[in-house]
């Protein structure tokens, strides 16, 4: 009887790994992984339970900060500009390119929007569309130069950074320009199209940000798993050679990919513009750093050829989580900084598969 | 005590620099080099001839180094040597001269040469003693070079001498010097100054292994020849003992296979007729025979091309011949560097291959020579893998039909006879014979009128092997016709209805299966006379 439950046990204990191996084949898995860690130093940092006195001098306890309810939903308003960003970039490393300029292109789209908007007068619904427009262009154009003059899209997006900073600035002289008009009394107006993206639905628990994320993302998913293109994009990173000796067209889909990163950059810059009510030559500085950190600690290989929006928003929300635990638990800036990076290190380190 | 009894009964060995006897390697299941016997004495040349496949790398791998063997023993010098490393090879005085430069060509001559071996003190390298070193390497080989120059603004020519030159000052001793094809890359003038080298080596004592598939080379610099044949030895002799029709029909030797059945249907309608066709360099100027790197300016000479329905045209060729140009020529698939000339007709109708693309949109198909680097995307799915040539006919306005997709790609999948546990699992948990079945079926998806195959059988399994070339019949008698570049003498002799063989870019010989033997396909692939060209 010992040897027969004996070797159940064993055979329970080979099924459980079998099936381990299965759920870890899977990608999501270890991204998952990733976030419910992040979550559990959440939980085990919870943040300092503030003391209010009552009115009868009376001491009392308030939930710590991680089990309030706002606290997540801020969180995922303050990760929806990163995230639209990296829908963009998870394209273009699919493709095993790199896009440096989204931060820069943020910022010039983020001061063209009040510009067309407040300056020229643009009707909201053009204003956005030119905004749009302008994004993409800046996509066509490191796009096109990667694919058809074969220069890095390290070196091209650089380029690009660094120009549509320049642009930006050149734009408004280096001013910020509102996307508010104030009274001669003082009251401040905005425009309804910046009410309308600033606004939070449902008491405040929505972003209307947080939306636009989740539906640039969705557009980003039908792109890479229901459209041929996706697949194109996929083979490119994967087999360059093999993907044009297939026939697929290498140069248009390259260029496909920067021009949606530039897209979404203009979304985002939109976003960020009336959520700070003026558009900001110096936007988005250093967001590229961030989008490339969402899409590499959700799993997607810098490499190319493998990955998927799915992974990106979990490792936005990821991302998220880091910040706001450490902004929760008030942390200095100067251990943010170092925190954040060895937890970079350590998420990629947990996913590494097994060869 | 052992390595003292092994040197007894080898006598001989004390005489030769290095003596291999009954060495055998295998791979896997693949057996390549079974009791090989080989020796070198100091100051001859010794030749290692045989077709791809025969052996001739695996035996110069293990005395260089990069493999150990199963079985078998080596002796260097009359003692019993077993080599763990290239490095340690290199330290015996062994050096071999690969066929691509292993050259870092934004250093300088100086600094490749002095790679992984820098004069230093403290760890601060010390010019002056690495000059010396170096100057006295190049002087020793006649090489007037400046050390400080960039080995890339060299010709390949030179950069070849810098190799041998880096080669010949490793290590000490009496030296064995492997060269693999060195000549593949020079024009006629850096031969000439390589085999000047070549005697002067065998005048200080050193022994020269020389793989060559030139028949002129192996005669002019040849003191013994060694035949190696599906990884046996063959024979050793003297030079003078062997003339080359003896030397071809050692090489080939082989009953042919009797198992590969070609069913020839007969031939329909003309598929594809290429008048004049042309490929050049553009980056080598017209009136240099060869750019400084060694390459040819015309790739393929003007050449007349007809394939039909039901017919198998097989292209033969060496390294260097040029059948691999015509392939991607006809796909579409050169580059802006080379320009494609002539005129070329497919099913009647004119065509003009711009790229793979449209060349797919005309049932035109080219599997490559190399699935890893250019089948096959690893890190998709077999599915996704075996539908990518042909997503625009499950793609209507870009909407990929999912159920579609999985219909096309595992009917064909199924016809082939692909053992996988799921189409949605990576390519590369296949067998090299199954992905290589993966590779076709993309492929068919396409439902091509001419395939075009280069090497279709590389680096696949006997058993896979066979159901490649029944499906090579079951397609031609559909009525595809087959361009096939093969670089396996049975398998271009068998299935092959009509062979043109090529060398140098150009046409050689042209004959149906009844005139065909192994041995006038090789002697005309090696630049032999041309005995009667048909077209």
């Amino acid at each position: 009887m010992a040897s027969l439950s004996e070797t159940h046990i064993r055979e329970r204990l080979h099924d459980l790994r079998v099936l381990w191996r299965r759920v870890w084949a899977y990608p999501v898995t270890p991204a998952i992984m990733a976030l419910v860690l992040v979550l559990c130093i959440g939980l085990t940092f919870p943040g300092e339970k503030p003391i209010v006195y009552g009115d009868d001098g009376q001491e009392m306890q308030l939930p710590a900060a991680f089990h309030k309810w706002t606290t997540h939903r801020d969180t995922l308003r303050l990760v929806s500009v990163y995230g639209i960003l990296a829908c963009g970039m998870t394209v273009v490393i699919i493709t095993a390119g790199i896009d440096l300029s989204v931060g820069s292109v943020l910022g010039l789209t983020a001061v063209c929007f009040p510009l067309l908007l407040m300056y020229f007068h643009w009707p909201p619904v053009l204003a956005v569309c030119g905004t749009l427009a302008i994004g993409t262009v800046c996509g066509l154009v490191s796009g096109g130069i990667t694919a058809v003059f074969r220069i890095q899209p390290f070196i091209v997006t650089l380029a690009m950074m660094v120009f549509a900073r320049g642009l930006a600035k050149a734009v408004t002289g280096g001013k910020k320009a509102p996307l508010y008009i104030q009274s001669e009394d003082g009251t401040i107006h905005y425009p309804p199209v910046v009410q309308a993206i600033r606004t939070r639905w449902f008491d405040d628990n929505l972003a209307v940000v947080t939306v636009v994320f989740l539906i640039s993302a969705l557009i980003t998913w039908i792109l890479l798993s229901r459209l041929r293109w996706g697949r194109y994009l996929y083979a490119i990173g994967g087999n360059e050679q093999a993907a044009r000796l297939s026939g697929v067209p290498v140069a248009a889909s390259k260029i496909l990919a920067y021009a949606l990163a530039g897209l979404f950059s203009a979304v985002a810059g939109i976003c960020q513009a009336a959520q700070e009510t003026n558009g900001d030559p110096e936007a988005g500085a250093t967001y590229e750093l961030t989008a490339i950190a969402i899409v590499v600690i959700g799993g997607t290989n810098l490499m190319g050829g493998s990955g998927g929006i799915g992974l990106t928003v979990l490792g936005a929300l990821t991302i998220g989580y880091i910040q706001k635990i450490l902004s929760i638990n008030q942390v200095p800036e100067a251990w943010r900084l170092m925190l954040t990076g060895i937890i970079i290190v350590a998420a990629v380190l947990v996913q590494r598969r097994r060869a | 005590m052992t390595s003292l009894t092994e040197t007894d009964l080898a006598p001989a060995a004390s005489t030769s620099l290095v003596d291999v006897r009954g060495v055998s390697k295998s791979f896997g299941a693949t057996r390549a080099l079974i009791k090989g016997n080989f020796d070198v004495r100091p100051g001859e040349v010794h030749v290692l001839a045989g077709e791809n496949g025969a052996g001739k790398s695996t035996l110069i791998k293990i005395l260089g180094g990069v493999h150990r063997p199963d079985a078998g023993t080596v002796c260097r010098d009359g003692a019993p040597i077993s080599f763990r490393s290239p490095r340690e090879a290199m330290a015996a005085g062994v050096s071999v001269i690969h066929q691509e430069l292993s050259l870092i060509p934004t250093m300088s001559v100086m600094d490749n040469i002095m790679l992984g071996r820098e004069h230093s003190v403290l760890g601060f390298m010390t010019r002056e003693s690495q000059r010396a070193f170096v100057d006295g390497a190049l002087a020793r080989i006649g090489l007037a070079i400046d050390p400080d120059r960039l080995l890339g603004s060299l010709p390949v020519g030179a950069q070849q001498m810098i190799e041998i030159c880096k080669a010949l000052s490793t290590g000490s001793g009496s030296r064995l010097i492997i060269m693999d094809e060195p000549t593949s890359a020079l024009t006629e003038p850096e031969v000439e100054r390589l085999f000047t080298a070549i005697a002067g080596l065998k005048a200080d004592g050193c022994g020269i292994i020389y793989i060559t598939h030139k028949l002129e080379e192996v005669y002019r610099i040849a003191d013994r020849i060694t035949v190696l044949r599906d990884g046996q030895h063959v024979i050793t002799a003297p030079v003078d003992a062997m003339p080359a029709n003896e030397l071809i029909r050692h090489m080939v030797g082989r009953p042919l296979a009797e198992q590969i059945k070609r069913r020839a249907p007969l031939p329909g309608v003309t598929v594809l007729t290429a008048l004049g066709l042309t490929v050049i360099d553009r980056t080598v100027h017209s009136d240099a025979a060869a750019s400084p790197d060694g390459t040819r300016r015309v790739r393929v000479s003007p050449m007349n091309l007809t394939v039909r329905a039901g017919e198998i045209v097989g292209l033969a060729g060496l390294q260097g011949s040029g059948a691999g140009d015509v392939l991607a020529a006809v796909f579409g698939a050169l580059d802006s560097r080379y320009a494609v000339h002539g005129s070329m007709t497919l099913a009647g109708r004119s065509y003009i291959p711009q790229s793979p693309g449209r060349a797919i949109a005309n049932g035109v198909a080219l599997l490559t020579s190399d699935r890893h680097r250019t089948g096959f995307v690893p890190a998709m799915s077999i599915r996704a893998n075996t539908s990518l040539a042909a997503l625009q006919t499950v793609s209507p306005l870009g909407w990929l039909l999912m159920a579609r997709e999985r219909a096309l790609a595992d009917a064909v999948i199924q016809t082939l006879r692909v053992r996988a546990q799921a189409m949605t699992v990576p390519i590369t948990t296949l067998s090299g014979g199954n992905q290589q079945k993966i590779v076709l079926a993309k492929w068919m998806c396409t439902s091509p009128r001419l395939l075009l195959l280069d090497e279709p059988t590389r680096g696949v399994d006997v058993g896979a092997k066979h159901e490649i070339y029944e499906l090579m019949n079951q397609w031609t008698e559909q009525g595809m016709g087959i361009l096939l570049i093969t670089s396996e003498m049975p398998e271009l002799l068998a299935m092959a209805d009509r062979i043109v063989v090529m060398h140098r870019g150009r046409v050689m010989d042209v004959m149906t299966r009844n005139q065909a033997d192994a041995e006038r396909i090789i002697h005309a692939a090696m630049g032999g006379e041309i005995n009667g060209i048909a077209e």
